[in-house]
């Protein structure tokens, strides 16, 4: 289980990143979020913005539509 | 050498966007942008001038036109469908295709320009307001949000300088 969940569905681009960043912000270092999308444009968008920012993409994946990333702050 | 930050990388990367247009469509990609690559933990830097500027206003009424757009085509019915520039001169019909954009952004879940101008502010983007704009139309920061600084070509410069990505959108 993840530290903490955000719902992100229905938002579109870029408001996952924007929402999953300003929760990362509230975990401590190593702390995990877990990220539920509908937006397929997300999946490219968190891996770039893991690469760029140093948080783990510790989980990619899609159930139905909706996709969901496990992500562990950097810390 | 241990950096305190959440990105855990030593130097921060930094953007520049100049912002030249105003109308409810070609707000977006200036804010999307600097609202991402600020949650990517970049500088970014938001310099507004001509057209660009009232998107600093506080109250904001933005519009679009599709006259001289020949590559605005709304989803209709299942087709795409462009407006002749002629249509555009009929009374109305430039607040229809706003309003059917704005209706389009909700129903895909798209943030406001409002949000995400918000957005910025709060995640640090520095916002300049060109000087000469401002009193070539007449503004004051008073009408302004709070948060942008005024400044001029050589401000925007200066920053450019110390930039890793510079835009004119």
């Amino acid at each position: 289980m993840a530290d903490q969940t955000l719902d992100a569905k229905g938002l579109n681009c870029p408001l996952p990143i924007l929402r999953a960043k300003k929760a990362l912000q509230t975990l401590a270092p190593g702390g995990t979020l877990e990220v539920l999308a509908t937006d397929p444009g997300s999946v490219k968008d968190f891996q770039a913005f893991c690469r760029t920012t140093g948080n783990e993409l510790v989980e990619s994946s899609t159930e139905g539509n909706v996709y969901r990333f496990i992500l562990r702050r950097a810390g | 050498m241990a950096v305190a930050t959440d990105t855990a990388r030593p130097a921060s990367k930094s953007m520049s966007i100049i912002v030249t247009k105003g109308t409810l469509d070609w707000a977006y990609p200036p804010f999307i942008l600097s609202t991402t690559a600020a949650a990517m933990g970049l500088d970014v830097t938001m310099f507004f001038t001509f057209y660009g500027l009232p998107l600093l206003l506080r109250n904001l009424d933005l519009h679009l036109s599709p006259l001289g757009n020949p590559a605005m085509k709304m989803p209709l019915a299942g087709m795409h469908m462009g407006m002749p520039n002629l249509a555009s001169m009929i009374p109305g019909v430039d607040a229809a295709a706003t309003t059917m954009m704005r209706n389009m952004m909700k129903k895909k879940g798209i943030a406001s320009i409002q949000d995400l101008r918000a957005l910025a502010l709060e995640s640090g983007v520095r916002m300049i307001a060109c000087q000469m704009t401002m009193d070539l139309f007449e503004y004051t920061l008073k009408d302004m949000i709070e948060g942008p600084e005024l400044g001029g070509a050589a401000t925007y410069i200066e920053v450019a300088t110390q930039s890793d990505i510079n835009l004119f959108i």
